[in-house]
């Protein structure tokens, strides 16, 4: 899928993907209307299905709340990119179904505004404004199987069903 | 000959059902306890979506609110009514409303973490029971829906770091002062998905209330957990208070780190963290004279009553500066009783200090406590990130209590070491 690169750099921490005064509110809609908006004011409004969010070091460090995967996730951010992971970010992402890509390089050839196409199977993104396709590293086959189902409890759904014996509707 | 495994692998060895486990390796682990608190209504939401009826097992799961309490608006309201019915509905025994205290001082006060143990925790210093011996780490709430169904997540085997620290801590630096350096030595991804373990003679010394704080701040490095090997001070804690038996877990003669630190405390000075990331570390004594509107003693960090006392040495028989609001919020309703027992209380109140109910308080900015833009904070709690207090434009430097104390007195960042004889 297409999507446009929201650029930004080290340390971007849950407190400002989203801030603390809005964790009461679990409704994924409002979360996103407030996603990022301590450090980017433009994003919330601007975002679009299929953009990609792009980090620097430790990427999501700080609380564990789910919400600022969440919160991205529902405002049609498919994937995020970074140098690396702050590692409960990183589970809740993908438990969320948020594909979290770890390519160092590639974070440093994609700039602020990019047009991209994510390619999570084949892990490729290919960058527009040069046409250069930029592979990465896969993430681990069961990774990739939640990923498919749609995070951790539709994965679990799937696989209470087939321990019951009975197909998934 | 395969290394020795360090506390970590041991205990994700014997969760895992393995004879031993490495670095990198996923194990399937089973955990001893699970612990949420007011995001308990996110992960019962997820947990419902599973479509399961009952828990893995009642007796595992640890829930109370301390978060936002009593609840402030609508919303948390709500989420607290859930927590509650869920409770009820499961009859899950190990539950604490609104008057217990902050997850992290609860949970070991009454017993919950155990040395050996694995714990997983809907909050991300949830690392704070490795000083008690157990490897406790963060989930997310879906994760815990999944916990909370089958009592088991996957769990990557941690590399370890270990810290040797010797030296005796010098007047006016604290454990609190000790860790600020090592995070600000190591950066916020510093440790990264490690699992940091404590040794040496300062760390043998500090009581288990400065374990804690160590353990708990190790978070803002990334460690995915941080353990101090269980002593005669844990189990001494532990009396009167451990749910259950336990087999304390510790690292082989011949365990591999993949790192090694040496510190000594002999020279430590009070440290603080600036605006806006904890690993912005600094000597207090580089920003003193900074101007502050409100002063917070409090928190999982350092909010248990030898944190109260160290402050409250400091403000005997003085009055806080006339432009500041001084905050103290207990840890846990324990710590309180105990500070009003022993006149700790006392002195804060009559210094001009606001004490609120134990919990959070104003930690994360989302109950009390809030400030404004342009607002300048001094905390003993764990986070200074941009608008973590209240408004983006707002500022919070983290320190050690004593330090708080000093800088309540005199409206501006104060090195305690002035005050304490
Ligand atoms: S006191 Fe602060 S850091 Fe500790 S659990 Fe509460 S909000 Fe989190």
């Amino acid at each position: 899928m297409k999507g446009k690169v929201w650029k930004y750099g080290d340390d971007v921490n849950t407190d400002v993907i989203l801030p603390g005064r809005y964790l009461s509110n679990y409704d994924a809609k409002f979360l996103a209307s407030h996603a990022m908006e301590d450090i980017d004011k433009e994003f919330a409004p601007n975002v679009k299905q299929g953009d990609i969010v792009v980090g620097g070091r430790n990427f999501g460090c700080g609380s564990s709340r789910e919400q600022a995967a969440t919160c991205l996730t529902a405002a049609g951010v498919q994937a995020v990119v970074a140098k690396s992971f702050a590692r409960i970010f990183y589970r809740n992402a993908i438990n969320l179904g948020l594909p979290v890509i770890q390519a160092p390089e590639l974070v440093e050839k994609l700039q602020k505004g990019d047009e991209v196409e994510l390619d999570m199977e084949k892990g490729t993104v290919k960058l527009m404004r040069t046409g250069e396709s930029v592979a990465f590293k896969s993430l681990p086959p069961f990774i990739m199987e939640l990923l498919r189902d749609g995070g951790l409890i539709p994965h679990l759904k799937k696989q209470m069903a087939e321990k019951k014996g009975i197909s998934q509707p | 000959m395969p290394k020795g495994m360090t506390i970590a692998e041991a205990i994700l060895a014997r969760a895992g059902g393995k004879a031993r486990v490495e670095p990198g390796e996923i194990v399937d682990a089973k955990v001893d306890r699970a612990m949420s608190h007011d995001n308990g209504a996110l992960v019962a939401k997820h947990f419902a979506e599973i479509g399961v009826e009952k828990v893995w097992d009642k007796d595992r799961i640890v829930l109370l609110m301390d978060h936002r309490v009593p609840a402030n608006d609508i919303k948390t309201a709500e989420g607290h009514k859930k927590i509650r019915e869920f409770v009820a509905k499961q009859g899950i025994p190990n539950f604490f409303d609104i008057k217990e205290g902050i997850c992290h001082q609860v949970f070991p006060e009454h017993g919950y973490a155990l040395p050996g143990q694995l714990i997983v925790g809907t909050d991300s210093h949830t690392t704070t029971y490795g000083a008690v011996g157990a490897m406790s780490t963060g989930i997310g709430a879906t994760e815990m829906a999944g916990v909370w169904a089958t009592g088991s997540l996957w769990l990557m085997v941690p590399k370890s770091f270990k810290f040797n620290v010797k030296g005796k801590f010098p007047k006016g630096a604290y454990p609190k002062d000790l860790i600020l350096k090592i995070i600000g030595d190591l950066k916020a991804d510093g440790a990264d998905y490690a699992s940091c373990e404590f040794y040496g003679p300062a760390i043998d010394a500090m009581t288990v209330g400065g374990r804690m704080t160590i353990c708990n701040m190790s978070m803002e490095m990334g460690a995915k957990s941080a353990i101090c090997p269980p002593d005669k001070k844990v189990f001494d804690y532990l009396k009167g208070r451990a749910k259950g038996k336990y087999e304390p877990v510790y690292a082989a003669k011949d365990a591999a780190y993949e790192k090694t630190f040496d510190y000594d405390v002999s020279a430590l000075e009070p440290m603080v963290a600036a605006p806006h990331t904890v690993d912005n570390v600094k000597p207090l004594k580089d920003v003193a004279g900074t101007k502050i509107n409100q002063a917070i003693i409090g928190s999982c960090t350092n909010g248990r009553l030898e944190d109260l006392k160290e402050g409250a040495a400091i403000l005997k028989g003085k009055t806080i500066y006339k432009d500041v609001r001084l905050i103290v919020a207990p840890a846990s309703r324990e710590v309180l009783l105990a500070a009003m027992k022993d006149g700790t209380m006392d002195i804060y109140v009559r210094a001009g200090a606001v004490v609120i109910n134990p919990g959070c308080g104003p930690c994360l900015g989302a109950h009390e406590g809030i400030m404004a833009a342009g607002e300048r904070c001094i905390s003993s709690t764990n986070r200074n990130f941009k608008g973590r207090m209240g408004d983006p434009a707002s500022e919070v430097y983290l320190a050690s209590p004593a330090a708080v104390a000093a800088s309540a007195l005199e409206g501006a960042i104060a090195d305690p070491r002035g005050y304490l004889k």
